[in-house]
């Protein structure tokens, strides 16, 4: 007789309860199943297919998914900044309605503030008036802010992490791009418009179709003078910026797994300019360590029963991705851009491709802009300014290899270099550990949290015509200012770059 | 938000792939707190000299591009930041919807929620439409949403693809949102039943 028809264990009304108690509720529905299968020693293992981490937080995050409509997903932490949320929060008023979750709501000032004296005004009134809107917004509805006084306030994906509110088998979302940045935890994390702000606040859900999942695997060792940023930005040239649309990335591999998890962010930060929705790194004890104790993280018997949760979420064996991809990381060499998207990316010692290489006309497009010539190398390219921050690279470990190359040596004079470190938390590190000194003492800016010249909606930017060395993300026409020019590359090739004024390979001064 | 069925529209051509978001509206009009007004600012940096001037080879500043309200792009239209500014600019300008070979996600998203439709057409309609624009620059065509067609100015007729829900929502002109509310019971009997997931903060 088959197990499922002994009536004598099989309860029909207790069934009929859990069913209405888990109806439409796909979660529910694996849960009961799961009850009704316990009894004759059916294990979870044994009932479940293999899955991805991201199925896994996907099938555990979800509310309803009904035939004909995108699944309602569940919001674990919803991080609001002061560009993309006055609207969001207008709307809100405008319905009568109320946060859902301020609890699970984080709000910071990063994009619009000056990174100069914070006991002053703030010049630009437009920018002010943002700011002030956001304390408005934060007292109305209830949520915590990071205002510019306070020790933790710093860019919004640097503080999420740094607070321990970012967590493995989260779902995070934020209105902004780089909110995959928080998947490098385990986090199904990524960006989302101010519309979706909106329904996130009001309802702590959002609508959401299913995206594809593609494993993109770093293997082998790093060669000197090959860190995280050239990690991603040659996976980036190679699937190329509307490479992963539609999908969300697992990193994967033993370069993966050997990075700090700082290095981490930075290579889940950039999946956004391979188009990707999000990208994502297995927990292990490399993040279980750096949670440990953050403020914001579980707590003594919490925190063990938070890893031990957390233990369960890498990708089973033999679960599959729609797609894979393999980088064999030991022949990689320091990156660099040369165009006006982050898929346009090369080896430091590569020439610029020459314009009739690409039919399409984009790399002719860019390089006009850029005022670059294809067929030539970089290297030696007059450099006007460096800046090293972002949410990409403006964490102490980025900040350490970039003190540390420029310790006992000078920037060109005619460069200007700023370091804006991504919170205040880091900023007071950074002086624990004397990194301002190195830095003044080199010629270049020491400065206060922010996005600052990664988005130029501050006043730090570029003026028309410069060529900048940047840590930050994007490379767009005029993205650091109208008419600047970007060069992408990683803090150890952006610090040597300053101290040559012109762009350098790295590995040329390491010992 | 104004419903989307059946419309007539002239389309203009930027025919680059990878138009990224900071071109649509660059990241310096982003500090407004409103979502009016920002179509006088859609592609500033192209449609504007360094002096300020408009910039007469740009399209959207000829004569041509006066009422348009199809805008025909590259691949990849939108990729970048997720600033919903870029759909509200273009809205703001006149336009209703974007024709491309593949629109990037969040853009896409941002698009549906405020009334601009994206139409995915393959590359060969894609190619057939430029050369169309390149012939006669200021090309009529008709958009059909809930029959999911596009009518070209030779009178061929392609299909597009659209989710049923956004359909739903753009021919009815709804947001969203009111969708969401309805499953107040189903999130409430999440939150109870996952509280040691959700409660970590």
């Amino acid at each position: 007789m088959h197990p499922l028809h002994r009536k004598d264990v099989i309860n029909p009304e207790r069934l009929l309860s859990l069913a209405r108690a888990r109806r439409h509720n796909c979660t529910g529905a694996a849960a009961l199943f799961q009850q009704l299968l316990e009894p004759f020693g059916y294990t979870k293992k044994t009932v479940s297919r293999p899955k991805t981490l991201f199925e896994k937080i996907w099938d555990e995050h979800l509310v309803v998914h009904e035939a004909g409509s995108p699944a309602v997903l569940f919001i674990g932490l919803h991080l609001v900044h002061e560009v993309t949320s006055p609207q969001a929060f207008q709307g809100l008023r405008d319905l009568g309605l109320k946060v859902r979750r301020p609890d699970l709501t984080q709000a910071t000032l990063d994009h619009s503030i000056p990174t100069t004296d914070r006991s002053l005004p703030i010049l630009d009134p437009i920018a002010a008036r943002q700011v002030d809107q956001m304390r408005i917004n934060c007292h109305e509805f209830g949520i915590p802010l990071q205002d510019l006084d306070d020790e933790y306030q710093g860019i919004v994906h640097v503080i999420g992490p740094e607070l321990g509110l970012t967590q493995p088998g989260m779902t995070v979302v934020c209105g902004d791009s780089h909110t995959s940045t928080h998947g490098a935890f385990g986090a199904l994390a990524f960006g989302i418009g101010s519309t979706e702000v909106q329904h996130v606040l009001a309802t702590q859900c959002l609508l959401q179709d299913k995206p594809k999942s593609c494993e993109i695997r770093f293997d082998g060792n790093p060669p000197a003078g090959v860190v995280a940023k050239d990690l991603v930005l040659a996976m980036i040239a190679q699937i190329g910026v509307g490479g992963g649309t539609g999908q969300v990335l697992e990193y994967t591999g033993s370069a993966i797994r050997s990075l700090s998890m700082e290095a981490r962010m930075t290579v889940c930060n950039m999946s956004i300019e391979g188009g990707a929705r999000a990208g994502m790194i297995a927990p292990d004890d490399t993040t279980f360590e750096y949670l440990a104790g953050r403020e914001r993280a579980p707590q003594q018997t919490a925190w063990d029963q938070a890893v031990e949760r957390w233990r369960q979420l890498p990708t089973d064996e033999g679960a599959e991705y729609d797609r894979q991809i393999t980088i064999d990381v030991a022949s990689l060499e320091p990156m660099i851009t040369y165009g006006t998207n982050p898929g346009m990316g090369i080896p430091i010692t590569q020439p610029v491709p020459d314009p009739a290489s690409d039919a399409s006309g984009a790399v002719g497009k860019a390089l006009d802009y850029m005022q670059l010539e294809g067929g030539r190398s970089l290297l030696g390219h007059p450099v006007d300014v460096v800046f090293i921050g972002s949410c990409t690279n403006s964490r102490i470990s980025d900040l350490r290899i970039a003190a540390d190359l420029l310790k006992g040596r000078k920037i060109n004079p005619k460069v200007r270099m700023l370091v804006v470190p991504g919170s205040e938390q880091i900023k007071k590190q950074a002086e624990a550990e004397n990194l301002p000194e190195v830095f003044k003492a080199a010629g270049a800016e020491w400065r206060e949290a922010g996005c600052s010249m990664c988005i130029g909606m501050n006043g730090d930017q570029l003026d028309p015509g410069q060529y900048c060395v940047s840590t930050s993300n994007r490379n767009f026409e005029g993205r650091q200012g109208k008419g600047g020019r970007t060069f992408l590359a990683s803090p150890l090739t952006a610090a040597a770059s300053a101290v040559n004024g012109a762009i350098t390979d790295v590995r040329t001064m390491m010992d | 938000m104004e419903p989307i069925t059946t419309f007539k529209g002239r389309a203009v051509v930027l025919p680059m792939r990878d138009i990224d978001t900071d071109q649509i509206i660059p990241a310096r009009y982003l500090k407004t707190i409103d979502k009016q007004g920002l179509g006088k600012n859609v592609f500033n940096d192209w449609r504007c000299l360094s002096d300020g001037s408009p910039n007469p080879d740009f399209v959207l500043n000829q004569p041509h591009a006066e009422g348009a309200s199809i805008l025909l792009a590259g691949d990849n239209f939108g990729c970048g930041s997720s600033r919903e500014h870029a759909p509200w600019a273009l809205i703001g300008f006149g336009f209703r919807a974007v024709i491309s070979t593949s629109f990037a996600d969040i853009f896409r998203n941002n698009s549906l929620k405020n009334g601009l439709l994206p139409i995915i057409v393959d590359d060969e309609t894609h190619t057939e439409l430029l050369s169309l624009a390149e012939g006669d620059q200021a090309i009529e065509l008709e958009v059909d949403l809930p029959n999911q067609t596009l009518q070209l100015s030779t009178g061929r007729e392609v299909s597009f693809p659209i989710d049923t829900f956004s359909k739903k929502c753009l021919v009815a002109g709804v947001d969203q949102l009111g969708y969401l509310q309805q499953q107040e019971a189903l999130i409430t009997a999440y939150e109870t039943s996952h509280p040691a997931r959700i409660n970590t903060l």
